[in-house]
């Protein structure tokens, strides 16, 4: 089953086409890599598939629902965590998760439920009433992380999830993106850490608004004739500016 | 129902675990309302004054009796001459002094015309203006009182009444302009700031990834301002009320409903200002400059609306504490009713109709 379908996906800003008529689907339990130069379109692709953002015109569905009519039940079936930190330092461990709980309407008693299942999962039960801002870096990231999925939600974004993590924490954070895919959940992730692109089922790279690379590592090795997604991403890269 | 609960019991989080918010949400109007109350103050107590009397007679003696009796000056001492005066002026010592030419009673009864110096301290000006003024007053009620007593056949007294504040208290003047900056600020400039530092920070980007309808968020997280705008309101009033014995004349139910209205209109603006910038740096200069500064300077709160320059006239019309001061001025002094600030009242309505309008235009531009 596809979470995501997007067919000829196009966004304009006025005689700029940030995204240009892009096609592509994500399978359920899938970790898809979006990846891509800052200004390919990534972003605005990304804020259309999540409802922020108004298409110009194409067709996409999201967890089953149209991009342009159910906007709303979209909302209530994906997770998101922004590239900057997603929760609030003056809120404690606590306070963050039953708030962004209740946001997506998880009834008081199963969040009581599931935020001290949470808590223990991630072993911050002893910090549960400490303020979020005074936790070192990598617990916040996880924190998070398990935050915008606590909903159950059937497909997660990750915006540049890992910037400014030391490399341990990013092993961590990604051992937990593969436990979420193993129970189910779609990974939707955005990064420029082309050692994490390996990590990810398929891969897209965009380049002016276009996909101009989609498939496993395996197979975009092959295609570019290139040892890594490091020397891929720079082909495309120099392909784009002479062209 | 349960979205904006949650919304605004986070915004109230912030408001709490912040103590600088919490200082200007709590300690300003009390500090404003106390330094306006007892520091600043139009009324003076106490000047000290020096007399030089060249007369020595009973006449002299009376008048300098008469001026020193009364709260406003206090006799510092009799002066040889003028350059002695001049010298107490150059320390400091006194405010104003006092010249009584030789012969003073011989030529009050025998209707010659004598001329009576005051010499004042115009370092600050309006004080000398308020001294002097209160001096030439006793000396005209002394001298009609004698021409009273000896039977002059013609004379016009003057008396002066002065409605609404017949002792000219500048606490009831500055009540009123000290609840409306007071209401600005919290309404205006913390709501701005509070809902840029969501934008600023990325977690507006995922409120609005989050099911909560984008209004909820707005409404949720300026709501707790809105109570905390009543609260300071209630706090001014009943400070004024109590310690500074400011009269509420009118109804109170009326007041209210108006403090409502303005707490609205500045939200409005808080709003307005937080769908122009993202960033709380700039949302606070933008409240500062273009809400404080006008609402102290152009709202008729110190500075009296009709001496100004003609544009600056006008171009109070636009800023809203005017027409709430007037209001406020309206009913808590002359105690009047609707019919008579409904015409203010409209033109704050008006206002915040624009700019939320205005407002929910900007903030659907921004998510297109």
């Amino acid at each position: 089953m596809d979470v995501i379908t997007a067919d000829k996906l196009t966004k304009r800003f006025g005689d700029f086409v940030a995204v240009d008529q892009i096609s592509f689907s994500v399978k359920q339990g899938e970790i898809f890599g979006f990846l891509g130069a800052n200004g390919a379109g990534k972003t605005t692709a990304m804020r259309m598939l999540t409802g922020l953002s108004r298409p110009t015109s194409g067709q996409a569905q999201v967890a089953g629902f149209d991009i342009y009519r159910d906007v709303e039940k979209i909302k209530r079936r994906i997770g998101y965590m922004s590239q900057k930190f997603s929760l609030y330092e003056d809120l404690t461990v606590s306070e963050n998760i039953e708030f962004y709980g209740g946001v997506y309407g998880i009834k008081a008693r199963d969040l009581r439920l599931k935020t001290s299942q949470l808590l223990s999962e991630l072993g911050l039960q002893e910090v549960a009433r400490t303020l979020v801002g005074s936790l070192p870096l990598g617990w916040k990231q996880k924190l998070a992380f398990s935050v915008a999925i606590m909903h159950d939600p059937a497909l997660v974004f990750l915006d540049e999830p890992t910037g400014g993590v030391d490399p341990i924490t990013r092993r961590q954070f990604w051992e937990m993106i593969y436990q979420a895919a193993d129970r189910g959940v779609t990974i939707f992730v955005t990064t420029h850490y082309m050692d994490e692109a390996e990590y990810c089922d398929r891969i897209s790279m965009m380049a002016n608004g276009r996909i101009a690379a989609l498939g496993t590592p395996q197979e975009l090795r092959e295609q570019f004739q290139a040892p890594d997604m490091n020397a891929i991403f720079l082909k495309i890269a120099r392909g784009s500016q002479t062209a | 129902m349960r979205q904006l609960r949650i919304v605004i019991l986070k915004e109230f989080y912030h408001i709490l675990r912040d103590s600088r918010t919490l200082l200007i949400l709590f300690g300003l109007p009390l500090v404003q309302i106390l330094l306006f109350g007892f520091a600043i103050t139009n009324e003076i107590k106490g000047a000290k004054m020096a007399v030089v009397d060249a007369s020595g007679d009973d006449i002299s003696r009376e008048m300098v009796q008469r001026l020193t009796a009364s709260d406003y000056f206090i006799y510092q001492g009799r002066a040889g001459s003028r350059e002695e005066v001049l010298h107490l002026f150059r320390e400091g010592k006194i405010k104003m002094a006092l010249f009584i030419p030789p012969n003073l009673q011989r030529d009050f009864y025998h209707g010659e015309a004598t001329e009576i110096q005051l010499l004042a301290d115009a370092t600050d000006p309006n004080t000398a203006t308020t001294l002097v003024n209160y001096a030439t007053a006793i000396i005209n009620d002394y001298q009609l009182e004698k021409l009273d007593a000896q039977d002059a056949p013609f004379q016009i007294k003057t008396e002066l009444t002065m409605r609404y504040n017949p002792l000219l208290k500048s606490v009831y003047l500055f009540v009123p302009g000290v609840m409306t900056v007071i209401l600005m600020l919290v309404s205006a400039m913390m709501t701005s700031i509070a809902l840029t530092r969501e934008k600023e920070l990325g977690t507006m980007e995922v409120l609005l990834v989050s099911p909560l309808q984008p209004p909820f968020i707005i409404i949720g997280k300026v709501i707790p301002y809105f109570i905390l705008g009543m609260v300071n309101a209630t706090l001014i009033v009943t400070l004024g009320v109590l310690v500074f014995g400011m009269p509420v004349q009118g109804s109170w139910l009326l007041l209210g409903a108006e403090t409502i209205l303005f707490i609205l209109t500045s939200l409005a603006l808080g709003i307005l200002i937080s769908t122009r910038t993202d960033s709380q740096q700039v949302a606070m200069m933008m409240s500062l400059m273009a809400l404080m500064l006008p609402t102290i300077i152009l709202s008729g709160f110190i500075f009296p609306i009709e001496s100004m320059p003609r544009p600056l006239q006008l171009l109070s019309n636009i800023i809203p504490a005017k027409w709430f001061i007037i209001i406020l001025r309206n009913i808590m002094l002359k105690g009047v009713g609707f019919d008579f600030v409904w015409r203010e009242t409209l033109i704050l309505f008006g206002m915040f109709s624009f700019f939320t309008l205005l407002s929910i235009r900007n903030f659907k531009t921004r998510l297109a």
